[in-house]
């Protein structure tokens, strides 16, 4: 059976059928002219994936240029299928982040479990073991069904994959927004680790080496799903379905096995992942790297459907596959490595010299192209740009001021948003341990594992708080990375580097274009100055339903060294008698705040600036305080303000606080968001250790024995008192309270 | 002594149980494939956590049926101590080595935290460290840990003094707080909640480690004559 019946080329044309694939006029004409000829229905299909967003990165390619990605410590930048920085001792950290947001909408237990298989191969595709997985999502508001739908399948999803294949979901976020409600956001990040000298490329060399294929069949899921991830949801999503891939973690969990195995084998030429647009993206892409081209007899590809078509083969996104180049006569070796993990792996073409991809199916001859004008040649646009008038209208308001009554209600209130509210119920469903490397589970500013034979840890994170993005691209932009780099180096770790995953509106959108030219603008910037080059990501458009775009929402994923697990720090305070420091700058702006919206039901205002340089400084002392030893634990101040970073250093201790204020104006030193900020507590004996290391912290506290939580003003009022375990049970059970609430 | 710690094609917690063995008590440990139909020359048999052959039907369902378990069944025959855990365990109950069976979690989800579970008999080879009544810290992670028997089943069960782990905060919904029991001759022990998880500090909780210590000290009091 054939799904479709293939158009002549003639009649593509003529029809104008290759709109369907989501191929525009004058890119058709393009092809036309690379061809020489008019493309037939398959040649068509491997333009259309290639060149949409998700592969060739056409709309952001003029943007994502930018970006800093060099360093001392770099070893891979973009490019690859993960990024690598060296972490001393001849290792290296293998990381990168991924969006499944689309499949994730229509289906999305399958949408969020096969973005975790896609980020995990990855990883293992450079050689590296992939030691832990992060998780950035984003919702609706938990009161409608639908997000509840999506919201749990998610979590089962990413819970399935992960803890059947073995791989530590260690950390991430949920945030919850109104303009995620059609469209989520599912970005899944994964961290691996490696040898210098197994670091491997996916270039197929060598004129004459075959090509394998490992791992599951071919099926016809998934099929375009490069192409729908790059075009708005609409009410016909539901029906791209098919366009969903089916994970089948125990699967991957071989091909992880097996695969490593073959990297470390010494006739390993390349390997690639077949993730979006597949069997296409993964030869194609391989072949351009490496100047050369692929013959491929698509008869001996393994299929686990029957009379597929070329175009069908070559489109499928069916999952856990690689494509793999090796020496010739080796073949046999590689096959005996598949075989004993009960894999395919199947010869399937191999490398010529005329740096074309040829198909060949039934004996003809199914598609010739060149291989550079598909991984490389796709057009680039510099779409047209154009400042909102939101932004405009939001630059002119008044520095806004939320009217608030009894500080100890709004905090319950606030500690409640299930944006701030302890996310347990999600990271109860990841097994986060396994593997036994994990110190600092979920729930910390960030999760550290510690690399087993050495002294070494790893810190990592993701974060983004597109509110402050939307309000001010350039400066929400900058504050993004920046809280990356509080929560790395709260942790106690030096950051390495950042992945990103950047998700927008369509960039159609002249309004939306100009969101993603001022927010990589910031992000760029904040990179540059905080020393965190950008080693790869991915970008996801078109992130928009009828009812309007997603908040810009460029996650930042970011990686630390911590060299000394010694200098391991998590959140949660350690001892009553403790002194509470606080370190940063109180910025008294609500614009962007959880206070902001949960009082005004929205976001509006003028985001205050972000000074990099002060940033700079702060995370420096906090570090070298970590590191000489004074430090028992940090946390820096984000959504909820002060008051709402200060109790969450309590919950989970039995232990409580009195603290003052860092700011003058009750409200700011309470509630206001955006500004740089750490809390950190440090042991009596150790004061004098910790102020030489930071000089500009201030000394506002101690931590109690009696469970009770105080704040007091700059007179010495109290502006709060409530007990931490009335406290804590609202936080703890928020969420799951809102998934039963049937309003 | 030397321990063998069993893979099969999806094991995934295989790693952390030859850490743990390594690390923790420092005895000798290897790796045996699913395909394996012997287990001559080790002392101890662990069947680790994890989805053995991706669990789609029933966890352990199809592992019963691998070649190695003839292997395991003889070992336990012979005396010797056979441990699973987890993925382990609901092996050891499809094998029938140990009775009861595995339900879903009664909230349906995954559960993965630390939890504090009672030594309810410290004279088996695995508990003889612990103390009678001992509180002890352990993580759990599973899908599939509501343990199920019947009633004549339980009663037999605490005759014979099986129940050797309960769960003081019980999550998954287990019969009669039941975390881990053994067959009647008490070598072998099936357990959800991870040992090999808790043997450092650094991790949270080193209470697993005197499940290895016990079997390690029985071993030495057995072969102390030969030796």
């Amino acid at each position: 059976m054939q799904l479709l019946h293939e158009p002549s080329p003639e009649l593509i044309k003529e029809k104008k059928l290759f709109a369907e694939m989501g191929v525009s006029e004058e890119e058709f004409t393009f092809i036309e002219s690379i061809l020489g000829r008019l493309p037939n229905y398959t040649e068509l299909g491997l333009f259309s994936v290639m060149w949409s967003e998700h592969c060739s990165y056409k709309n952001s390619k003029v943007l994502l240029k930018k970006f800093p990605v060099e360093g001392e410590r770099v070893l891979q930048g973009p490019g690859e299928g993960a990024g690598i920085i060296d972490i001393d001792d001849e290792q290296a950290v293998v990381f990168k982040i991924e969006s499944h947001n689309h499949p994730s909408a229509v289906e999305p237990y399958e949408g969020a479990a096969t973005g975790v298989g896609g980020i995990i191969r990855d990883v293992f595709s450079m050689g590296a073991r992939p030691v832990a997985l992060l998780n950035s999502l984003r919702f609706g508001e938990l009161k409608n069904p639908r997000v509840k739908y999506l919201f749990e399948g998610v979590v089962s999803g990413i819970a399935g994959y992960g803890n059947c294949i073995g791989i530590p979901t260690v950390g991430g976020e949920v945030q919850f927004d109104p303009c995620y409600e059609g469209n989520p956001l599912v970005n899944a990040m994964c961290v691996g680790l490696i040898d210098h000298k197994d670091i491997q490329k996916g270039q197929a060399k060598g004129i004459g080496n075959p090509v394998m294929y490992v791992g599951a069949g071919t099926g016809r899921d998934g099929i375009h799903g490069a192409t729908f991830a790059s075009e708005e949801l609409s009410e016909d999503s539901e029906a791209k379905r098919p366009a969903v891939q089916v994970g089948d973690p125990f699967m991957e969990k071989l091909l992880v096995e097996a695969c490593l195995e073959a990297t470390k084998h010494p006739k390993l030429v390349g390997i690639q992942d077949m993730g979006a647009a597949g069997l296409t993206s993964s030869s194609a892409e391989m072949a351009s790297k490496a100047g050369s081209g692929i013959r491929m007899n698509l008869d001996l590809v393994p299929q686990r459907e029957k009379q597929m078509s070329p175009y069908e083969m070559m489109l499928s996104e069916s999952q856990e596959r690689m494509l793999l180049v090796v020496e010739k006569g080796s073949e046999q070796e590689f096959k005996d490595i598949f075989d004993h993990w009960g894999l395919n792996a199947v010869v399937v073409g191999e490398v010529t010299d005329d740096k074309r991809l040829t198909l060949i199916h039934e004996g003809k001859t199914a598609a010739d192209v060149p291989v550079d004008a598909l991984a490389e040649e796709a057009p680039v646009y510099h779409k047209p740009s154009r400042e909102p008038a939101y932004f405009r209208e939001f630059q002119k308001q008044e520095n806004y001021r939320p009217k608030v009554g009894d500080y100890g209600t709004v905090l319950k209130e606030l500690l409640q948003q299930p944006t701030i509210a302890s996310k347990e119920w999600v990271y109860e469903q990841y097994d986060y341990m396994v593997r036994t490397n994990t110190v600092a589970a979920p729930g910390s500013d960030a999760a550290v594992i510690r690399l087993r034979g050495t002294n070494k840890a790893l810190a990592m994170t993701t974060d983004c708080n597109s509110r402050f993005i939307y309000l001010d691209p350039y400066e929400g932009g900058k504050l993004a990375v920046a809280e990356a780099a509080r929560n790395i180096t709260a942790s106690g770790a030096e950051a390495l580097g950042v992945t990103d995953c950047l998700n927008y509106g369509s960039p159609d959108n002249p309004e939306i274009f100009w969101q993603l030219e001022k927010s990589t603008d910031g992000l760029s910037e904040a990179c540059r100055t905080l020393e965190t080059p950008v080693v790869g990501g991915n970008v996801s458009l078109y992130n928009e339903t009828n009812r309007g775009a997603v908040y810009p929402t460029p996650v930042i994923g970011m990686v630390g060294l911590i060299h000394d697990t010694a200098h391991i720090t998590t959140q949660a305070a350690k001892q009553s008698g403790d002194a509470v420091y606080f370190l940063g700058k109180v910025t008294p702006s609500f614009a962007g705040s959880e206070l902001q919206k949960m009082t005004e039901g929205s976001i509006f205002g003028k985001v205050a600036p972000v000074d990099l340089e002060a940033e700079k400084r702060y995370q420096k002392q906090v570090l070298s305080a970590v590191r000489n030893g004074s430090v028992s634990s940090a946390h820096d101040v984000s959504e909820g303000g002060f008051a709402a970073a200060a109790i969450e250093k309590l919950f989970g201790t039995s232990l409580g606080a009195e603290v003052t204020l860092p700011h003058e104006d009750d409200l700011a030193g309470s509630f206001a968001e955006g500004y740089p900020g750490y809390i950190v507590t440090v042991p009596q004996e150790k004061k004098t250790t910790f102020e030489k290391a930071a000089p500009e912290a201030v000394e506002i506290g101690r931590i109690t024995e009696e469970a009770e939580f105080t704040l007091r003003n700059k007179q010495g009022e109290t502006v709060l008192k409530e007990s931490v375990g009335e406290l804590e049970k609202l936080w703890r059970g928020a969420v799951s309270c809102a998934l039963k609430s049937k309003d | 002594m030397k321990f063998a710690v069993i893979m099969f094609p999806g094991s995934n917690c295989d790693v952390d149980m030859y850490h743990a063995v390594e690390e923790a008590v420092g005895e000798e440990v290897e790796y045996v494939w699913h395909n394996e139909t012997s287990l001559e020359g080790f002392d101890a048999v662990l069947l680790p956590g994890g989805f053995s052959y991706g669990d789609y039907l029933r966890p352990g369902a199809i592992a019963h049926f691998s070649p190695i378990m003839e292997a395991v069944k003889k070992a336990a025959d012979e005396g010797k101590p056979v441990l699973g855990v987890c993925n382990g365990f609901q092996v050891l109950l499809e094998s029938r080595m140990l009775p009861g069976a595995m339900r879903r979690n009664k909230n349906l989800h995954f559960i993965c935290k630390t939890l504090p579970l009672t030594v309810e008999n410290n004279t088996t080879v695995f508990t003889n460290s612990y103390e009678q009544g001992e509180t002890i810290q352990i993580p759990v992670a599973h899908g599939d840990g509501n343990y199920y028997c019947d009633e004549k089943t339980l009663a037999e069960l605490r005759e014979n003094n099986q129940i050797v782990f309960t769960y003081g905060l019980n999550e998954n919904g287990s019969t009669a707080d039941i975390a881990g029991i053994t067959n009647k001759e008490g070598n072998v022990l099936g357990m959800m909640p991870h040992p090999e998880r808790a043997v450092e500090e650094l991790l949270g909780s080193a209470d697993g480690k005197k499940l290895f210590t016990s079997i390690v000290k029985q071993w030495r009091e057995k072969n102390a004559v030969t030796s």
